[in-house]
Parts: C-alpha cells; sequence; structure tokens
C-alpha cells in the first residue's frame, strides 16, 4: 500500500502543541466536573427544598397567602417575633460590644475563662437552653419563688422567651466585634486623646467608625438566629395560642394542626426574610473582613 | 496660655488615673455579670440539676424506650454529616478560593444560607420537596425508600444545616496559601491531583478537621430541623434532643438535665478543642 | 519655678510589675529648642515621652508642662501634640479631616476649622491632598499629614515618639531635613525619641542619651559626641572601636600601646578604649613616636571617597580606621603602617557576665 502524500496543511508545530492542548481540555473538564458535582449537592440540600416550599406556599394562590399573612394569629406571632428580636438585639450588642471590649483591651485574672464562656452558647443544644430555663423559673426553681412572690410570670410567657434568645445569640457581636477591635489596636485612640476628645467623642468619632462593620454583622447574625430560634423558645412558650407564639411556633403548629397550607405559607416569608438578612450579612461580612485586614 | 489648662482642671474632681481605673472596673463589672448571669448561671442549674442524684437520675433516663437509640443515633447522623459535609465542603472551599466563575459570590452566599435560615423552615423546605407527597418523594418512595420521617431524612437535616462549618474553616486557609509550593511541585513533574495531596492537603487538614467537629457538635444539638422531618418515631428516628424535649414535657427535669449535661459536655468539649486548634492554625499562619 | 524648660521631669519612674522601664529620670526640655531622647530599644525613652504626653501613669515622680504640673492631668487636659512612629492617622477620614480632627473635638466653627486646616496643610505641602484618604498616601506624606494634625490645634508642646522608624532611609533624611527647616519656622518645643544617633545629633539642641531606664549623659550634641561621659555613651555614639586592656599609670595598656586618658580609673583594673574609626591616625612607621604603636594592615576597602582599613594590632585586636580616600598612603595588606590613638576615651571594663553591646 502506497501512502499518498497531499499538499502539506499548515497546523500548529509546536512540539507537543497537542499534548498540551489535550491536557488543559483534560483540566478544564474536571474543573467542570467539581464544580457541577458541588452544584448537584447544593441543589440536593438547598436550591432544592426552597423551590419546593416556594412552590407549596403558591399551591392555593395568591388570595390565601393574603389572608394568611393577615389574620390574627399570624400577625401576633410575627409581632411577638419582633419584640423578642429587638430586645436580643439591644442587649446583645451594647453588653456585647462592651464584653468584646474589656476582653481584648483589659488584661485580668480570668480573662481566658471569660473567653472560654462566650464560645459556650454555641455548643448548647436549644433544647437544652430551655430547659435551663425551666430549672430557673418554672415551678421548684432556683429564681422562681422571688418572681412569684411578685407576680411576675417568667415561664410560658414573654420574659423566658426573651431570656433563652439572649443566651443563644450571645456569642455573636462579641466574636464578630472582638476581631476587628484587636485589629484597630490603640494608636488612632492614643492620637485622639492627645488631640483633646474626650473618652466618648474618641469612642463615636475614631472606634465606631472602625468597627461598624464587624457590629453589623454580628447583629445581622443576632437577627437571623433571633427570628429563626424553635426548640428552646418551644419549651418555654408553652404554646399558649395567639399569647405565646411566635412565628416559628406557629408554623409547627400549623403543621400539627393539619393547616399545611398556612404553614408553608409562613414559613416561605421567614425564609424569604431570612434571605434578606442573608444579603445584610454578605454585605457586612465582606467590609468585616477588610477591617480585620486592616 | 496656662488659663485653658487650669479651667479645666476646675472641672475635673478625682484626677485622670482615678477616672480611668474607674471606667475600667465599671466596663469590666459589666461584661463579666453579663456573662456570668446570662452564661453560668444557666449552665450551673443544668449541671448542678444533672448531677443532683448522681447517676440513678441518668440510669432511669436512659432505662426510657428508645434511649439508647436515640444516643446512638443522635452520634452516628452527626458523624456521618459532618464526613460528608467534609468532603463536599472542602470541594466548595476550593472552587470558592481558586476558581473563577460567573455567580461565584452568589454561590458564597447560598453556602451561608443554613446560617440564616430558621432551622425549622429547613425542615419544612426538605419535607416540601422530598415529603411523601411529592413526586421525587413519592418516586423514592416505591422503591422502598422513604425520604421524609426517616433516618434518611434526619442525615439530610443535618447535611443542610452544617454545611457551611467545614466551607468556613477551610476558606481562610486556603486563602492564606502561598500558591508558589504547589507551583514548584507542578515544575518539578507532579501532577495537579498529586499537587493536591502532597501540597495542599497537609495545609488544609487540620482546617477540615477542626470544621467537621463543629460541624459534628452542632448536628449534636439540632432540634427545629429534625423535630420536622423524623417523624420523631421511638426507637427509630427519635434523637437525642427530642428525647431531651420529651423528658422536660413529661415534668422529669432531672432527668432530661442528665441526659443534657452528657450532650453538652461532648459538645463543649469539641467546641473547645476547635478553638484552640483554630487559633493556633491562625498563629503559625502568621508566623 | 521661673525656669526656661517648657517641659520638666523630676525622679519619672515607671514600673510594670517587676519590670523598671523608666528609673528615676530628670531632665528639662528647654523652651523653643528640639531635645532628644536617644537609646537603644527598651531604652525607656518612648515610655517617657509616653508619660510626659499622659498616654501612660508613671509609677512616681513629677512633670510639669510650661510651668504647670500635669502629672495628675488627663491626656486631653494637657494640650501636647503627639506624632506616632505609625502615624496613627484616622483610616476612614480624609487628610482634612484628620488635620482638622483636634479643632472639632473643641468645637471651634467649621469657617475656622477650614482656615487653620488650609494654613497647615499649605505648611506640609501637602494641600493637594486635602480629600485623600490615609491608604492612597506614602509614607512620608501619611508623616507629614500626621505633624500637620498635631500642629493645628496649636499645642504647647511637640512630642515626637520616633517619627522616621517606619520610613526608608532616603524619605527619612529628606523629612528629617524638612523638619529641622519646620522648627525654624514655628518654633514650637519639641521633644523627640529616636534609636537613630545621626537623627539625634543633626536636629537636636540638647541630647538625653538613655539606656536602661536611665540617663547616661546630656547634653549639647557637639558634646555627647567629643566627651562621653560613660562607657555605655562612649560605646553608641559613633560606632567606635572597643578594645581591651589594662590600667597602668593613667594609661590603658593595649598590647604595646599605651593609651592616655586613663587617670579616672583604678590602677591595674581591666579597662576599656573606645577609639571612632576616624581619630585612627596612621602614619609611616616611625620608632620615635609615642603612643603611636605599629600595627599590621589586614583589609583595605575604597567605599567611594572613604577607604575603610582593617587593622590588627599587636596583641591580636583588631580595629577599623576610616580615612579620605586620597589621604590613603601605599597601604596593601601585610604591610606594617604606624597608628596613633591618643583620641580614645578610656572607661572601666564591662562586668562580667554583662551581655555585649
Amino acid at each position: 500500500m502506497s501512502v499518498v502524500l497531499g499538499p502539506p496543511r499548515l497546523v500548529d508545530v509546536t512540539p507537543g502543541g497537542e499534548e498540551m492542548r489535550r491536557r488543559g481540555r483534560r483540566r478544564a473538564l474536571v474543573r467542570s466536573a467539581i464544580v457541577a458535582v458541588c452544584l448537584l449537592y447544593l441543589t440536593v440540600v438547598l436550591l432544592g427544598p426552597l423551590v419546593g416550599i416556594f412552590l407549596s406556599a403558591f399551591r392555593e394562590g395568591l388570595p390565601k397567602i393574603g389572608e394568611t399573612l393577615t389574620s390574627p394569629d399570624v400577625r401576633h406571632a410575627f409581632f411577638l417575633t419582633f419584640e423578642i428580636t429587638i430586645v436580643t438585639l439591644l442587649v446583645t450588642t451594647t453588653f456585647g460590644a462592651v464584653t468584646a471590649w474589656v476582653l481584648v483591651r483589659h488584661r485580668f485574672v480570668g480573662r481566658r475563662i471569660l473567653n472560654a464562656l462566650v464560645e459556650l452558647p454555641l455548643a448548647m443544644s436549644p433544647v437544652t437552653v430551655g430547659l435551663a430555663c425551666v430549672l430557673l423559673f418554672g415551678r421548684g426553681g432556683w429564681f422562681e419563688p422571688w418572681f412569684t412572690a411578685r407576680g411576675i410570670q417568667v415561664i410560658f410567657a414573654l420574659p423566658s422567651m426573651i431570656l433563652v434568645t439572649i443566651f443563644i445569640c450571645i456569642p455573636f457581636v462579641i466574636r464578630s466585634v472582638a476581631p476587628v477591635l484587636d485589629e484597630l489596636g490603640t494608636e488612632e485612640e492614643d492620637a485622639a486623646r492627645t488631640l483633646g476628645a474626650s473618652t466618648l467623642q474618641t469612642l463615636f468619632r475614631v472606634i465606631l467608625p472602625n468597627i461598624r462593620w464587624g457590629l453589623f454583622y454580628g447583629i445581622a447574625l443576632t437577627t437571623a438566629r433571633s427570628i429563626g430560634e424553635i426548640g428552646a423558645v418551644l419549651i418555654v412558650s408553652g404554646m399558649l395560642k395567639g399569647q405565646t407564639e411566635t412565628a416559628t411556633i406557629y408554623v409547627l403548629t400549623a403543621f400539627e394542626e393539619r393547616m399545611d397550607a398556612e404553614g408553608y405559607i409562613v414559613a416561605l416569608t421567614l425564609a424569604a426574610i431570612s434571605i434578606v438578612m442573608l444579603l445584610v450579612i454578605e454585605i457586612s461580612k465582606r467590609r468585616k473582613i477588610k477591617e480585620v485586614m486592616g | 496660655m496656662a488659663s485653658a489648662a487650669q479651667t479645666v482642671q476646675h472641672r475635673r474632681v478625682l484626677p485622670a488615673p482615678t477616672v480611668t481605673r474607674l471606667r475600667h472596673w465599671t466596663l469590666r463589672g459589666a461584661a463579666i455579670t453579663y456573662l456570668v448571669t446570662m452564661i453560668v448561671v444557666p449552665v450551673a442549674a443544668i449541671v448542678t440539676k444533672g448531677f443532683a442524684a448522681g447517676l440513678d437520675t441518668f440510669q432511669e433516663a436512659m432505662a426510657s424506650p428508645g434511649a439508647w437509640e436515640a444516643i446512638s443515633l443522635t452520634l452516628v447522623a452527626s458523624a456521618l454529616a459532618a464526613i460528608i459535609n467534609a468532603i463536599f465542603g472542602t470541594m466548595l472551599a476550593y472552587i470558592l478560593v481558586r476558581y473563577r466563575f460567573r455567580g461565584r459570590g452568589l454561590l458564597s452566599a447560598v453556602v451561608d444560607l443554613p446560617f440564616a435560615i430558621p432551622t425549622l423552615v429547613t425542615g419544612v423546605m426538605l419535607v416540601a420537596i422530598y415529603g411523601p407527597n411529592t413526586p421525587i418523594g413519592k418516586a423514592f418512595g416505591t422503591v422502598g425508600i422513604p425520604l421524609m420521617f426517616s433516618q434518611i431524612a434526619i442525615l439530610l437535616a443535618l447535611c443542610v444545616v452544617t454545611l457551611p462549618f467545614v466551607v468556613r474553616t477551610v476558606q481562610p486557609v486556603l486563602l492564606e496559601l502561598d500558591t508558589a509550593e504547589e507551583e514548584a511541585a507542578q515544575v518539578l513533574g507532579a501532577s495537579a491531583w498529586k499537587t493536591f495531596r502532597a501540597v495542599v492537603m497537609p495545609a488544609i487538614r487540620p482546617a477540615i478537621a477542626a470544621g467537621a467537629l463543629l460541624a459534628f457538635a452542632r448536628g449534636l444539638g439540632e432540634f427545629g430541623s429534625i423535630v420536622f422531618v423524623s417523624g420523631n418515631i421511638e426507637g427509630r428516628t427519635k434523637t437525642a434532643p427530642y428525647f431531651i424535649f420529651q423528658l422536660t414535657n413529661q415534668f422529669k427535669p432531672d432527668q432530661a438535665a442528665a441526659v443534657a449535661t452528657l450532650l453538652f459536655a461532648i459538645s463543649f468539649g469539641l467546641v473547645l478543642v476547635t478553638s484552640r486548634l483554630v487559633r493556633t492554625e491562625r498563629k503559625e499562619a502568621k508566623s | 519655678m521661673t525656669t526656661n524648660a517648657a517641659i520638666r521631669v523630676q525622679n519619672l519612674t515607671k514600673r510594670f510589675g517587676s519590670f523598671v522601664a523608666v528609673d528615676d529620670i530628670s531632665f528639662d526640655a528647654a523652651e523653643g529648642k528640639i531635645t532628644a531622647l536617644l537609646g537603644p530599644s527598651g531604652s525607656g525613652k518612648s515610655t517617657v515621652l509616653r508619660m510626659i504626653a499622659g498616654l501612660e501613669t508613671p509609677t512616681n515622680g513629677r512633670i510639669w508642662i510650661e510651668d504647670d504640673e500635669t502629672t495628675f492631668k488627663s491626656v486631653q487636659e494637657r494640650r501636647v501634640g503627639f506624632v506616632f512612629q505609625h502615624y496613627a492617622l484616622f483610616r476612614h477620614m480624609t487628610v482634612a479631616q484628620n488635620v482638622a480632627f483636634g479643632l472639632a473635638v473643641r468645637k471651634q466653627s467649621k469657617a475656622d476649622q477650614a482656615r487653620r486646616v488650609d494654613e497647615l496643610l499649605d505648611l506640609v505641602q501637602l494641600s493637594p491632598f486635602a480629600d485623600r484618604f490615609p491608604d492612597q498616601l506614602s509614607g512620608g506624606q501619611r508623616q507629614r499629614v500626621a505633624l500637620a494634625r498635631a500642629l493645628a490645634p496649636r499645642p504647647q508642646v511637640l512630642l515626637l515618639d520616633e517619627p522616621f522608624g517606619a520610613l526608608d532611609a532616603r524619605v527619612r533624611q529628606d523629612l528629617r531635613h524638612w523638619l529641622d527647616g519646620l522648627h525654624r519656622e514655628l518654633g514650637v518645643t519639641s521633644l523627640f525619641v529616636t534609636h537613630d544617633q545621626d537623627e539625634a545629633l543633626e536636629l537636636a539642641h540638647e541630647v538625653v542619651v538613655m539606656h536602661e531606664g536611665r540617663i547616661e549623659q546630656m547634653g549639647s550634641p557637639t558634646q555627647i559626641y567629643n566627651e562621653p561621659q560613660t562607657a555605655f555613651v562612649a560605646g553608641f555614639i559613633g560606632s567606635p572601636n572597643v578594645l581591651q586592656g589594662r590600667v597602668a599609670a593613667g594609661h590603658v595598656l593595649v598590647g604595646a600601646h599605651r593609651l592616655p586618658g586613663a587617670d579616672h580609673l583604678e590602677e591595674g583594673a581591666a579597662a576599656r578604649a573606645f577609639v571612632r574609626p576616624h581619630d585612627v591616625r596612621l602614619a609611616e612607621p616611625d620608632p620615635e613616636a609615642a603612643a603611636a604603636v605599629e600595627a599590621r594592615v589586614d583589609r583595605v576597602s575604597t567605599l567611594g571617597w572613604l577607604s575603610r582599613v582593617m587593622l590588627r594590632l599587636d596583641d591580636g585586636q583588631t580595629i577599623v580606621a576610616e580615612i579620605p580616600s586620597d589621604e590613603l598612603i601605599d597601604l596593601t595588606e601585610g604591610t606594617t603602617v604606624a597608628v596613633d590613638l591618643r583620641r580614645a576615651k578610656a572607661f572601666e571594663a564591662e562586668p562580667v557576665g554583662a551581655p555585649a553591646e
């Protein structure tokens, strides 16, 4: 057999060029495969379920949604969640900022223990938190007699629900402000003082502007967590309908009472609120990282 | 020139160092009071109640139906979820740091979603798409695999809830990693996979471990999603947190406290260990 | 107390636990002059400066600024200008806002603030940068902003903590000259801390040398340079050669060399002789001359106009001589020269077990 040689074709004559292109293609394929696997996993665990809840909430149409969201039970549930969240924010932000300051700037015996204490709520199951509240304020609890004597209802009422939510949210502001404060250092403060700024002036003009993203990040996390709390709040609430039902408890009881549509609708609303919070979280996280990097 | 200084002098009663010291102690006092009243007191309540009657209470609690199954189920499911998320979490961290593609920021936000969404809503979402009345749920049902109200449901819920942990611990380590080492390996002839195994893995292994341990600790205490998707079937899909919930509702707070103390001890120990791991990692990376 | 002292410090002491950072320091900083606190790191000089500013509280001692006792006053009340080594500019404020800060906290009118800011930015030649942020400026520019900021509220005194320490050599030189010119123009009493002796000797009217929390010597730059009163000062200033020897009849015996100036030392004791490289006189070997003994040339390095000659004395010790290259007599390795060490300063030997300087 004779081989017929045609006219020479113009081909890339780089030695090994063919091999390099093949390897490049393989690498690109591997990359796409990895990304695909990750996307698949995320679809299974997150994106799919999001679609699911969206569809389920809209199954009975818009009017049902309007009806549910304006019903007194739902409105009261959201209002209660809102109340709890506001108080939690106020307490954990102010005391959290002060605690972060003390932990970063002060040196004293027991500081390391205090630091470990801050991590504690993250390690506790919410049911345990609820149980602790019962042990303290329930019948026969440590503090129960004091409050009963003054006619203050703690357990099965708003105060206990606030307390457990505060407990659970304590670490967030502290852990997000502390590293930013640490990186900031004391030089700008010292400079401000030499220029005549009082403590308050230094706080508002120098320190707060520099830690604001750390603060916002902590606040955003606290808000999301506080809105979403179920375990602890369920135990201490007593589930008195229309009185101690938060938005999350409402969802639970709605499904228990076979009011699936209402359950899905309120759940979707909560998901939507969380996604908005997520945006705030992401933005402040990115700015906060810049603050920590200096 | 001296007048300005003197006017200010008259305003102050105490010398400056004393004022500073007072302020220090007020702040310190506030912080300590905050942490002690809000954290130490509740924890003390649990632990003292848990240990009050000693091991007897614990044994009593564990004699309840489905108690041991609940504990072992919780441990196993959390461990499995941690391992699964260790694998996928590392992959996600890698592509988020090293790859450039459209929607990378969005992906990063999606990974953080479980931190923002109420756990109960996570459970609702899972039932909404995998429940027995859904096309997917029915399809799996015909093959005999119940997706929801089963142990699979628990595993799935835990995977969702603990997703961000490993990603978040691995990402910063990968970011700080100098690509020069990997480039050196490639110049010496190592393939991409070998480079990853020899250069990148050793560096991120502690971060993966820390993230997995945190995920595990988190999974142990998970309630909101599991109470919804598991069905809470005694001996089959009842978890330790639900068990504690049950005992509390049955007005057996001492038994509940005993089990809760055990669970808490494991979780807190893990959190402390990983905190130290993460801190030493960061110190080493800085040096 | 009527003095010429803008800053007076008496028996100032600072202890951190058991560590004594500043030990019984007393000195004056003259009105309208530049005083330098010079010393190696750890000598306590920054601590002294911070105590004067009020950023640290003294364990003991008293401080006066412009004849007012300020020992217990707060930082804000002292009206000092402070320039930090790492600038400490407010990163979230513009240059103009930084400079205006001292005026803004004193609630001056916006118009007054603007006027003063313009004045100062003009002074430090950074007017076009008024709306920039610190991270958009170079190190030298940042330090000039820091200076403008410190001067804006018309402080009584200006304190500078290693102001050029974070800058590279060329910028440091430029800023040094510029600060000199600025001081001539403004005449603000200035006290600055540095470990760079060139800086101290060039800029200051008065130098206070500190070491391990204590004052070693105070005086004009010429006095410090030419008449060191302690071994530390002799060794710290001018990078001298240090020769070990023994005292004999008012001289220090270093091998065959007899160096004068040891009258204040104990007969027979071990001693150190400090001689600066450019104080080492070389000549053709001449057996007649006293105090000039022979040494062997080990190496000659020519660095442009300056040459360094490494010499070995008969007892094995080595010294470095610096001479202008055009005065280099025919020197090659191995040749012998006559070395004149008359300008050496003698001090007691180092205590046994002390770390080398």
